[in-house]
């Protein structure tokens, strides 16, 4: 039982954040348990990006409070920043870095996942031919891939991921898909924004609209 | 976090700013050769007179090393900024303020050391005796680093502004001037056969103010330009 009350995940009371004074969503709540993910629909501009990065902890909220196992985010700071992993807009891949070098800055700046190696990260999104190439010779999906990998490397519970499709064919998404469903039925959590339908089969999914 | 998870962190940070540097070469050239080009216009410029040169060469060298590193100032966070690295620091398990530290100490490296290397080329060029190019050494190795770890604190102010650069130097340069009086001032009077320890304790006392509060000023900064 006291497990369980410690064990509880991301929760948000009310909410709200304004941006060049424009509301963009007000009193917002919601609860993430282990093995949920948050789905977040909205048209362009209706604060998808901000409310991901009010949950990374990047940006403060204007109004309402987010909370980590109980505790408020941003004292928690670098406690909670050992629990997620972020892939946003822009995507944070270095250019004249090999895709082992990205990977590896990426697990020394988190805390390292036993589970997965670097190569065994770049074989789960089918990279490990280009281990060695610079990003800046992969393709756009390619980088995609390589960013997305970063998840696996560093052993982070709450997944926060910003349009994760984009410029990924159908294979590429099946793989992320497919690192989603293991995540998730792993304990893990995710929330994500996309405009393509994220297909996670049975899980158990929290959708929130921001536009209505 | 544990010590030793930091100091990796540390380390790779550190050791990917000077990879990434070696394989852009220009813009590592680019605050050196600036730095030996204004120097060696100056004798061009103002005619070939020993005891002329000698006289302002000091402050000569020191001005074009201060605006040498005003220039390099904007990589140590843009391309960071820009392919979103600098969100995952923000975000990273680790204190921004160490990884900061490790960026400021991989630019001086990168920009600041090879100033030191050939400054002794350049005094001789411009007549500075032994003891000031010793002094003008010294004063470089305490100095430089004070310009990058407050240079770093305006750079992350404004980069998320589309065009920071005339603010930054408006910013930073009132904040170089202390260095930059002690600095030439030190390397004048060795000149005269003047003692300058006080100047070097002034530059290292500098020196450590920076090196403690301007990571913590830095990582603030740039919790607020991206938020």
């Amino acid at each position: 039982m006291t497990a369980e009350v410690m064990d509880h995940g991301l929760e948000a009371r009310g909410l709200g954040c304004v941006r060049n004074d424009r509301q963009l969503f007000a009193d917002l709540s919601f609860c993430l348990c282990p093995g949920q993910a948050l789905i977040l629909e909205g048209r362009n501009g209706s604060g998808k990006t901000s409310l991901l990065r009010i949950l990374c902890g990047m940006r403060q909220p204007d109004d309402g409070q987010l909370c980590w196992n109980g505790e408020d985010i941003f004292r928690l700071g670098p406690e909670y920043h050992a629990q997620i992993a972020y892939v946003g807009h822009r995507d944070g891949v270095k250019q004249d870095l090999t895709a082992t070098e990205n990977l590896r800055l990426a697990r020394g700046l988190g805390a390292p996942n036993p589970a997965f190696g670097i190569d065994a990260a770049l074989d789960q999104v089918e990279l490990w031919e280009h281990a060695d190439s610079l990003a800046r010779n992969l393709s756009a999906g390619q980088q995609r891939r390589l960013a997305l990998a970063r998840l696996l490397v560093t052993w982070a519970k709450l997944w926060i991921l910003d349009e994760p499709f984009t410029s990924l064919d159908s294979l590429g998404i099946g793989i992320v898909e497919s690192l989603f469903a293991n995540h998730l039925a792993g304990g893990g959590m995710l929330a994500v924004t996309s405009h393509h339908p994220v297909s996670l089969n049975d899980a158990d999914i929290i959708r929130i609209n921001l536009s209505t | 976090m544990s010590t030793a998870s930091l100091n990796r962190a540390f380390a790779l940070l550190l050791w990917r700013d000077l990879v990434l540097a070696l394989r852009r070469r220009t813009e590592l050239l680019n605050p050196l050769l600036f730095f030996v080009l204004v120097t060696t216009l100056f004798p061009l410029g103002i005619g070939a007179d020993p005891a002329l040169l000698s006289a302002i060469a000091p402050g000569i060298i020191w001005v074009a090393a201060l605006l040498a590193a005003m220039l390099s100032l904007d990589s140590v966070f843009r391309s960071d900024f820009e392919d979103g690295s600098l969100e995952q620091f923000l975000i990273s398990a680790q204190p921004l303020s160490v990884l900061v530290l490790a960026k400021v100490v991989a630019h001086w490296l990168i920009t600041g050391l090879p100033l030191l290397i050939v400054a002794p080329l350049l005094g001789l060029l411009l007549h500075l005796s032994g003891a000031s190019i010793g002094a003008l050494l010294l004063t470089l190795l305490l100095g430089t680093p004070v310009l990058s770890l407050i240079g770093a604190i305006g750079v992350a102010l404004t980069v998320g502004l589309r065009r920071g650069g005339v603010i930054l130097s408006l910013l930073v340069l009132p904040l170089y001037i202390p260095v930059l009086i002690f600095a030439a001032d030190a390397v004048a009077s060795s000149g005269a056969g003047l003692p300058i320890t006080a100047h070097l304790s002034l530059l290292a006392a500098l020196l450590v103010l920076a090196l403690s509060l301007s990571p913590l000023a830095t990582a603030a900064a740039l919790k607020i330009s991206l938020s």
